[in-house]
């Protein structure tokens, strides 16, 4: 059975970094895939990859990961995209999902501007969720 | 905002007290993009024949520590430039020693390659903070739209460390350069094959213009 955990903006936007990625992970060390409300900052993110590799071992290789980030790379005007970003440093990256699986169940997660592919261990199958 | 502070910081001071030391140009990318091959190429064009920077192969992962040559120097059309070329272990969020195995590697050697590969990760993203500049080689037969590619960009954007995209192995008849560039288009991009040296000196020559 394939479990996917919502995360919304709210639950984490008062965290730390650090406690952050140890919620996140310790989601995914229970295979499940982590849909999460927004995204993680750049340095998190590598923070998240960091903190992935001190932990993997013979159960748990490591995670896939994926931003979908539609509307500052598609629909915004430069301006708006600048309002954006200090929306974004003041509250918090809101905008976009992310999503981040076991490696032992995700086998892959293939990004195209238009869609996320996720090939799943378990199923053997192609998983397809739009991101327009 | 506050690493961002950090950086510019550490940047400034050490030009405000001290003579400038060499800067660092570090070669980042996913497993397998070619960056060691790119290094090897960078060492024999300004070193000589007989240097490299470390062995190559098929097998992901084949760089899993640091390594580092001082002391390059750089010249094209009235240009010059002295550095310090760092290569870094291939960034992955997942390693699984099984993938080794086939590529006929005793389970002992598979194993023990992906432990020292999950430290060499580790190392590479903690080397970031020390970069000046950075050449992101990509592989330009694999689809660029990875979260390792996005990330690594990401985080050098964060850090304001200006970035170049080599687009390697354009030798390959399934190279798409375009399709990188499309990914990436804020970013100077050159399409090289470090094997053969195909563009190379283009690669030089907008590695002078974007070191500051």
């Amino acid at each position: 059975m394939l479990t996917l955990q919502y995360i919304p903006f709210n639950e984490i936007e008062g965290l730390s970094s650090e406690r952050r990625i140890a919620k996140i992970l310790s989601i995914v060390k229970k295979n499940k895939i982590v849909l999460m409300q927004g995204r993680l900052r750049p340095t998190e993110e590598t923070t998240l990859i960091e903190r992935t590799m001190e932990e993997v071992n013979k159960e748990f290789k490591g995670i896939e990961l994926c931003t979908v980030y539609p509307n500052m790379e598609r629909n915004k005007r430069m301006g708006k995209q600048i309002k954006q970003v200090f929306i974004n440093m003041l509250m918090g990256d809101r905008d976009g999902l992310t999503i981040i699986g076991p490696a032992t169940v995700i086998k892959e997660i293939k990004r195209n501007p238009d869609k996320i592919e996720l090939l799943t261990h378990s199923f053997s199958s192609r998983r397809m969720l739009g991101s327009k | 905002m506050i690493d961002r502070i950090k950086h510019i910081l550490r940047k400034l001071l050490p030009s405000l007290f001290a003579k400038r030391r060499h800067l660092k140009i570090g070669l980042y990318g996913p497993p397998n993009a070619g960056k060691t091959t790119l290094a090897n190429r960078i060492c024999k064009d300004w070193l000589g024949e007989d240097a490299i920077m470390g062995t190559t192969s098929e097998i992901p992962h084949e760089t899993r520590e640091i390594q580092m040559k001082e002391n390059l120097h750089i010249k094209k059309r009235g240009k010059e430039l002295t550095f310090n070329l760092v290569d870094t272990p291939g960034i992955a969020t997942k390693i699984d020693y099984e993938d080794f195995l086939k590529h006929k590697l005793p389970k002992k050697v598979a194993k023990e390659r992906a432990k020292e590969a999950t430290k060499g990760v580790i190392e590479a993203i903690k080397w970031l903070d020390n970069m000046d500049c950075v050449v992101v080689v990509l592989d330009s037969t694999a689809n660029p739209y990875s979260q390792v590619n996005i990330t690594i960009i990401g985080n050098l954007a964060a850090r304001d460390i200006p970035v170049l995209i080599a687009a390697n192995k354009v030798d390959l008849k399934k190279a798409n350069v375009k399709s990188i560039e499309a990914a990436f288009p804020q970013y100077p991009l050159v399409g090289i094959s470090a094997e053969h040296g195909t563009n190379i000196d283009e690669l030089y020559e907008t590695l002078l213009r974007i070191v500051r």
